[in-house]
């Protein structure tokens, strides 16, 4: 019932919307994923709530404007007027009373649209399991361009992005350097893209075609070209795309990916047929070049007490941020205050490694492994 | 000697004459126009040899009205560099599609947009509240100035210096490319290497340290300076919104400063703050940054409401309905200011609880909001309405103000804001309250003061002719951004791909164009009003026949010291209580005044802030250790000068007195 007024309400805002656009493709009200149509239903569902009190504002405004108009002689004039108990109690109750009404309803849909939260149904008709598998896409944003990986399918992609319908998919999302937003309007709303760490989003695409990718975030030169278009296909038509990207022999790896992602604007199409298994990992861990430490090693040993003094050793294996590798002009002057505080003019730790208290290596690098990255907590 | 790059490096540090933008046809012209402009003003101040005039009466002015009124010129100054920007981008917009390229090529641009939110908020929106407050708030609580004179005239000249920096920036180097909030890591050292986020830090710097004594100075002022019998529920409405709205400043800009600091010590000291690596986080910028920024918000709206509060019970010609739920709801809505600023990054991934909390927090917002809305309707309810321009911008205002309420809670569900953050949809719901709300209110504001400030009311024709330009431009400007962040368009974009998107940039464009009229007209309604001026004189210093607060019950202009008597109030609307028990003006009996005396300190100060801002952008090292040195030394030579006050002798004042109760009695014949 709920269901069919909430379809009744959409379809006739939506079509009034229409005849008054004349046509134009307002995707956000009229999306193609299960999660975007919800989020839709709930602009529409505030908005209807909010219009309860606004039109009767306005019109009082207008009313109330034009009949106590200065040349009005016969409307009453009482310039004492100032209080009423019962008026200020309509007053202030109105608005709480839709807030109310809006404030459950949105208690209640920022946890069932959580993008962090594995989906439970394919579209209002079609639950799902709760154990199902979904599909997992790994997002990269890079400057100025989006790198998928496929890790069932051993592929990646540059710019184009493609699933089949009905099926759920887990993005796990993170950056090369500059904050991104991973955004199909069609399919569900954004999240960000940040470097060091994993931001999720589930959703699921019920309506074959293709439609816009793009990142919502401002990010520099590149920023207004840093758009791909996202194919949702039938199972057939996902399979031939994937044996389409594998046809060409193009491997991706730690070297083709530091090449990769040095800054560029318009970036073309790539198909990488495969990729090495640990490059996604290594990304979100800042370690794609090997001569740094990554993240989750890092604080593997900080949560083991850390390496003392030890410790001023990896500073110069954890920077990230060099010019140098952003492809970018080179600052003026080196950028080491603080690692150079520590270390010797090659880069070691002054001091004597051997009279340190080290933690047991091999233990660390057990426990880095089963160690989440530092991503952003989803359960408060 | 020229050809020695490690002395050039000393003395230019990073400046070289490759700064200076000759390859940018548009800003050779415009600075062209500068210089000429520059020296057409400079000559005729000197031709009419006005330097001293303008050193002695305004430049070392610490009379809280000439302050006020200087707020208000750099704010109507940058006005028009901010709007120019906002042509300039609605341009590129409705031109770049299909492959071309538009007239702004992205590194352009992209300073377009950083400056245009930079200057609108902090040039624009902050001088003109500030400046109104400082005018109107001493006069309403019937004191003679404010708590700290000098301080006043400091605040003002930092704002000032501020501003400059950024102008310079224009002309100079380059402006940030990174949006008006300068989001890290995009803004560390290595993705913007260049000096354009240093003129951003070093900018807002100056100007905050005058803005936040300014917030200080006026809360010590109404808090401590008001007439006796002013208790705090007798005070104006516009007093209480001012009161918050400092309050406020008083508590967020701190946190502004702090997180510049933070930003500049990445940029300049190789610090990890912000940065990618070494335990660095930018999330904790962009919450810091919004801990500032969302009370910001309400730093601007809160005096706007206080105008419409003033403004329409004076049209209505009736007190205002629920003034006790007003000030309630002020109250409210400056301490829920603090509890939302999550919601300007739903998206950045917190839980769902947090996420939650901050949506109902911020939508709680709008139930005092709402209060406010039918209370102003209920004062014209059993009104005599007369519409002259206050009362329009606040009619305006009230009817578009609503409508991005009512997108603004949209934003705040966080699975909807999940597909409208960032986008078109965004950019119109904010504009929609800043103008609708901020601008509205200000220029209601400037309309309805200005007969106090300069003895004779603007012209009505042109200001008629500014707001309906202004509000139609509005709705012609935005609602196609509302239409397009719901087709899934996002911001700070400088070209598209979709030809069918094109023709709403276009009717967007000339949304904008309308506004640049309603600018136009509000200039001509001065110039107007200055030719005009005596038809518009007011002699009674009440022009509207209605008043209610003090600021009415003495003369236009008042005069340096505002009242010879510190007037007593014994009830809400002070002024029309007095008219309606049959005050009765004093004619003798005057003493001496006592004053505080003008000063070059505060000038002289910012100026070597600017310098000190300068030099540290371009990192020439010796100016800033020379212009640091000044400025402490300045400041403590500043606190030997013994010599700051004097009295108006009461001969001077009786005088001043005779003249207005000869022009009060020429009223009544």
């Amino acid at each position: 019932m709920k269901r069919m007024l909430s379809k009744l309400v959409r379809g006739v805002t939506v079509t009034s919307m229409f005849s008054l656009l004349a046509g134009c493709n307002l995707v956000v009200i009229d999306p193609s994923g299960d999660i975007a149509s919800q989020q839709s239903d709930l602009i529409i569902v505030s908005t209807i709530l909010m219009l309860l009190i606004i039109v009767p504002v306005m019109a009082l405004t207008v009313f109330f404007a034009w009949k106590y108009r200065q040349g009005n002689k016969d409307a009453e004039y009482d310039p004492e007027w100032h209080h009423s108990t019962k008026l200020e109690v309509v007053i202030w109750s109105a608005p709480l009373v839709i807030i109310i009404a809006l404030g459950a309803i949105t208690w209640v849909t920022t946890h069932t649209l959580d993008p962090y939260r594995p989906l439970d149904r394919i579209d209002a008709e079609r639950p799902l399991a709760k154990d199902h598998k979904p599909m997992v896409v790994e997002v990269v944003s890079l400057d100025w361009k989006w790198l998928f990986f496929y890790p069932e399918q051993g592929i990646a992609t540059i710019n184009e992005l493609a699933a089949p319908i009905d099926t759920p998919i887990q993005f796990k999302i993170t950056s090369s350097g500059i904050m991104n937003s991973f955004f199909i309007p069609a399919l569900a709303g954004q999240i960000y893209s940040m470097a060091g760490m994993e931001t999720k989003l589930h959703a699921v695409i019920n309506e074959e075609g293709v439609y816009d990718g793009f990142s919502g975030n401002y990010s520099g030169e590149g920023f207004s070209h840093m758009r791909f278009k996202f194919h949702g296909l039938s199972e057939e038509g996902f399979e031939d795309w994937v044996s389409k990207v594998k046809s060409d022999e193009n491997f991706l790896g730690r070297s083709e990916y530091l090449e990769l992602e040095k800054p560029s604007i318009d970036e073309p199409i790539h198909y990488f047929s495969s990729v090495d298994p640990e490059l996604y990992g290594a990304i979100l861990n800042m370690c794609v070049d090997q001569s740094k430490m990554c993240m989750n090693e890092m604080m593997a040993i900080d949560e083991n007490g850390g390496g003392g003094l030890a410790g001023i050793y990896n500073v110069m294996s954890l920077t990230y941020d060099v010019p140098r590798m952003r492809g970018s002009q080179p600052l003026p002057e080196s950028k080491s205050y603080v690692a150079t505080l520590c270390t010797t003019p090659e880069g070691g730790f002054a001091g004597d490694l051997n009279a340190l208290p080290l933690f047991d290596r091999v233990q660390a690098s057990d426990r880095a492994m089963s160690f989440a990255p530092s991503g952003v907590s989803t359960g408060f | 000697m020229f050809s020695n790059p490690d002395l050039l490096h000393f003395i230019f540090g990073r400046l070289s004459l490759d700064s200076l933008p000759f390859h940018e046809p548009i800003l050779v012209v415009t600075f062209a126009a500068v210089v000429l402009g520059g020296i057409a003003v400079l000559g005729g101040i000197t031709y009419f040899r006005l330097w001293g005039y303008l050193w002695n009466e305004w430049i070392t002015s610490i009379d809280h009205k000439k302050i006020g009124i200087m707020y208000i010129i750099l704010a109507l100054v940058m006005l028009l560099r901010g709007f120019s920007d906002a042509l300039m981008m609605r341009a590129q917009q409705a031109m770049a599609f299909g492959g071309s390229e538009g007239f702004l090529p992205p590194d352009h641009y992209d300073q377009i947009f950083t400056a245009h939110g930079v200057i609108m908020i902090f040039f624009v929106a902050m001088p003109l509240v500030t400046g109104l407050m400082n005018f109107v708030v001493p006069l309403q609580i019937g004191a003679r100035d404010v708590a700290f004179p000098f301080l006043n005239n400091f605040s003002f000249w930092m704002t000032t210096s501020g501003a400059v920096l950024i102008m310079v920036s224009l002309f100079v180097g380059e402006f940030a490319k990174t949006g008006w909030l300068a989001y890290p890591p995009l803004s560390d050292i290595v993705y913007s290497p260049g000096v354009g986020v240093d003129y951003y830090i070093w900018a807002l710097q100056i100007a905050g340290v005058g803005t936040l004594l300014s917030g200080v100075n006026l809360v010590v002022t109404i808090v401590k300076m008001r007439a006796p019998g002013m208790s705090m529920m007798k005070m104006p409405v516009f007093t209480w919104t001012a009161l918050c709205t400092n309050v406020l400043i008083v508590a967020a800009f701190p946190v502004l400063t702090a997180v510049l600091v933070l930003l500049g010590l990445d940029r300049y000291a190789d610090t990890n703050f912000f940065t990618n690596d070494l335990g660095g986080n930018a999330m904790m910028y962009i919450n810091l940054i919004w801990i500032w920024g969302h009370p910001e918000v309400y730093i601007l709206i809160l005096p706007a409401f206080g105008v419409f509060s003033e403004v329409v019970s004076t049209f209505s010609r009736k007190r205002l309905f629920g003034y006790s739920s007003m000030v309630y709801a002020t109250v409210v809505i400056t301490i829920l200011s603090y509890i939302v600023w999550l919601h300007h990054f739903f998206t950045m991934g917190s839980g769902a609880s947090v996420n939650a909390f901050f949506g109902i927090a911020t939508m709680i917002i709008s139930i005092p909001t709402g209060a406010k809305i039918f209370n102003w309707m209920f004062t014209m309810y059993k009104g005599r309405i007369s519409f002259d321009v206050p009362m329009l911008w606040t009619i305006g205002f009230m009817l578009t103000f609503v409508i991005g309420g009512m997108t603004g809670v949209m934003l705040a569900v966080p699975p909807a804001d999940f597909v409208l953050h960032n986008s078109l949809f965004l950019i119109a719901h904010f504009h929609n309250v800043i103008i609708g709300g901020v601008v509205f209110g200000m220029f209601a504001g400037i309309v309805y003061w200005f007969p106090k400030a300069f003895g004779f009311k603007l012209d009505p024709f042109w200001g008629k002719m500014s707001f309906w330009l202004w509000l139609v431009g509005f709705y012609f400007a935005f609602m196609p951004l509302y239409v397009l962040g719901l087709m899934g368009i996002t911001r700070r974009m400088s070209q598209f791909d979709d030809p069918s998107l094109q023709i709403w940039f276009v009717i967007a464009a000339f949304g904008a164009l309308l506004i640049a009229g309603g600018i136009g007209s509000f200039i001509l309604s001065i110039v107007v009003a200055v030719i005009k001026r005596d038809k518009l004189r007011d002699e009674t210093g009440d022009p509207w026949g209605d008043g209610r607060t003090l600021e009415w019950s003495t003369s236009s202009p008042p005069p340096a010291y505002n009242f010879a008597f510190t007037p007593v109030v014994h009830d809400l609307d002070a002024w029309a209580d007095m008219k309606k028990r049959g005050y009765v003006r004093p004619t003798e009996g005057f003493l001496d005044i006592h004053m505080p005396k003008n000063t070059g300190a505060g000038f002289i100060l910012a100026a070597l802030s600017l310098v000190l801002g300068f030099a540290l952008v371009w990192h020439i090292w010796w100016l800033v250790i020379a212009s640091f040195i000044a400025l402490v030394v300045g400041a403590i030579a500043h606190t030997f000068n013994y010599d700051r006050d004097y009295h108006i002798p009461a001969s001077e004042v009786v005088e001043t007195e005779d003249e207005r109760t000869a022009l009060l009695a020429k009223q009544q014949a």
